[in-house]
């Protein structure tokens, strides 16, 4: 008896080491996208550290795919939909070795393989280049939609801003996954309530967002963003269902991390200073 | 060499004449209506904004419904600006320009921020197809502006103006070439800088400055240009062109765009269907698009600055030989 409740502690303990060690790789992440900008000085800090723990825990705790084959057939797919996030993006390919860390000083650097926005074409891992708004969620549908036509396993991931959700196309990709039920499909939006003009809601207000992708026929959940479990938990609710794509709403914090980012409008696509990326460094220990 | 009569003595820069250009033209006509695309200090209207706020209209991320929101508009008689940057006033919503702007000739003002290379940040945020997209498109009118002062004076004009306009906007330090004083933009008038018998330069928007900056080199090498600003891509200043051709044989175009369909494109049109017998050197993009990177850098990877200039004179001269 007394051998079992050992256990059972030993489990919880490996459990917590387990998350704190995901919270760590997130943490890292962030750390990551805070020099390569200030290094870069441009780039879009807000919306990379918003949706930095729904990235980082897909590709660390969630997708199949392998650095060393970034076009392994069986791979699941991801697309950045609000592709000016890229940083984040960039931060995780190479802790997952798609190139080196090292790469990341060289983001929007003159014919670096890192630039403002994601290029197929240039940067191993990358599936869909972004850039200008409300398309790559198309491309997604095709993805998954070619993932049926062939019989595939692989799953598609993509996220989308709630500015970006304003473009009419997303909602025509929305018609479009759910008429061809592809549940293989798993949309995150990164619900950080700013666009740059000011807040979503002000500016064009996109509520009531849940309702929306539910009256669109999506497996529709809202999570904390910044949650790990609740990311985890919300994507293997997702895996789940069947005939219908999942929309997770999550909800974020522009600027996720850095006490004077957070909530900041002004933070969108702009530097920090070498000051502020020491103060941001020291709060992300 | 002549002195040219519109040019500021000493060129430097002004900073935004755009916002101010509209906030002006919020004072003098109550009908002007401002929509953006959340880019509003990007594209200059802020100004707009916080003075006229019962004018100014943020419609998000939805270039396409803006741009339709305009026609509505304007159907009602205002005098709808619309902003983003160009690429997305273009190409992003072609079918609406086409079918709804042009086809129906509605007095919709489109304005494409950051033109061309002046643009850093990859070829999804360049536009070096706009003027090709808008010129081939009936009804349209196309402005590529040079400088703060064609800025300022181009602004009132195409509000006065009936029927659809896209207009190309730089932002931030804008070049300050033009005497306020002496220059008078005209919708279709060309401006001929200086005279020569040597070579005819032909230059919009942006280009123009490395084309004045080419002339010391050029006087230094004995070449003698005749130096054409095209500020409206279209309607053309035919005539002008045509004057300028006769100056020499060799013409020479340059344009912060592809070679394709722009100005060099619509110069070949005049000296072909004129019959003028030219040689023509069309200096921009040649069928590729961009790489991202400082406008510095791009003008020297893609050989736009008055260096280049130069040296392609120099070679066309050359083999006229
Ligand atoms: C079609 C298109 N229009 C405009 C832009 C310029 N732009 C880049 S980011 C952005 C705001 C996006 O807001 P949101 O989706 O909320 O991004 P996040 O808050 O996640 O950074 C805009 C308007 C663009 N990239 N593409
Ligand atoms: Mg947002």
């Amino acid at each position: 008896m007394q051998d079992i409740d050992n256990l059972k502690e030993l489990d919880k303990k490996d459990e917590k080491d387990e998350k704190d060690e995901k919270a760590e790789k997130a943490k890292e992440v962030r750390r990551l996208i805070i020099q390569m900008i200030a290094e870069a000085n441009s780039g879009h800090p807000g919306g990379s550290l918003s949706m930095t723990d729904i990235i980082t825990t897909l590709y660390f705790s969630i997708m199949n795919h392998s650095a060393a084959n970034p076009t392994w057939e069986e791979r699941d797919r991801f697309v950045l939909s609000k592709g000016h996030a890229c940083p984040a993006f960039y931060a995780v390919l190479a802790l997952c070795g798609y190139f080196p860390i090292s790469e990341l000083m060289n983001l929007r650097k003159l014919g670096s393989i890192l630039q403002g926005h994601p290029d197929h074409e240039v940067t191993p891992g990358v599936d869909f280049s972004t850039g200008s708004l409300g398309q790559g969620i198309s491309a997604a549908c095709g993805m998954a939609l070619a993932g049926k036509i062939d019989k595939k396993n692989y799953r598609v991931y993509v996220i989308i801003g709630d500015g970006e959700s304003q473009e009419g196309q997303v909602w025509e990709a929305a018609m479009s996954a759910a008429h061809y039920k592809l549940d293989n499909l798993c949309a995150f939006l990164d619900y950080n309530k700013l666009q740059i003009d000011g807040e979503v809601e002000k500016i064009m207000n996109i509520e009531p967002v849940v309702d929306k992708w539910k009256a669109f026929g999506w497996n529709t959940l809202r999570i904390d963003g910044h949650s790990i479990e609740q990311i985890i938990e919300a994507v293997g609710i997702a895996h789940k269902t069947k005939d219908k794509p999942t929309m997770i709403v999550a909800d974020t914090i522009k600027g996720k991390g850095v006490s004077f980012m957070e909530g900041r409008v002004g933070f969108h696509g702009v530097a920090p200073t070498r000051d502020q990326e020491q103060q941001a460094l020291s709060e992300l220990m | 060499m002549q002195e040219c009569k519109y040019i500021l003595a000493k060129s430097g820069q002004d900073f935004a004449p755009y916002k101010r250009a509209l906030v002006m033209l919020g004072e003098s006509n109550k009908r002007v209506i401002v929509l953006g695309a959340d880019l509003s200090n990007s594209t200059e209207i802020d100004g707009f904004r916080d003075r006229f706020p019962d004018r100014f209209f943020n419609i998000g991320v939805a270039e396409q419904n803006e741009m339709n929101i305009a026609v509505g508009l304007a159907i009602e008689g205002e005098i709808p600006f619309v902003h983003s940057f160009g690429v997305f006033v273009t190409r992003r919503v072609y079918e609406q320009v086409c079918v709804q702007v042009a086809m129906q000739n509605i007095n919709v003002k489109i304005v494409g921020s950051i033109p061309g290379l002046t643009s850093r940040l990859g070829p999804t945020h360049q536009a070096i197809d706009d003027l090709a997209l808008m010129r081939t498109l009936p009804n349209m009118t196309v402005i590529d502006p040079a400088d703060a002062t064609e800025i300022l004076q181009a602004v009132p004009a195409i509000a006065e103006h009936s029927g659809p306009v896209y207009i190309r906007m730089m932002r931030r330090e804008v070049p300050l070439i033009f005497d306020p004083e002496k220059y008078h933009f005209q919708i279709g008038k060309a401006a001929c800088i200086q005279e020569g018998q040597d070579v005819t330069i032909i230059a919009c928007g942006v280009m123009l400055q490395n084309a004045l900056a080419s002339l010391p080199l050029l006087e230094q090498n004995n070449i003698n240009p005749t130096l054409l600003h095209i500020s409206t891509i279209k309607p053309i200043d035919t005539t002008a062109i045509i004057e300028a051709a006769s100056k020499s044989r060799l013409i020479i175009t340059i344009e912060n765009h592809l070679i394709t369909n722009g100005l060099g494109s619509s110069i070949a049109e005049i000296i072909a269907e004129n019959g003028l017998g030219n040689t023509l050197i069309r200096m921009g993009l040649r069928d590729e698009f961009a790489a991202p990177g400082t406008q510095e850098y791009l003008f020297e990877r893609y050989q736009l600055n008055s260096r280049h200039i130069v040296e392609k004179i120099l070679e066309g001269l050359k083999n006229k030989k």
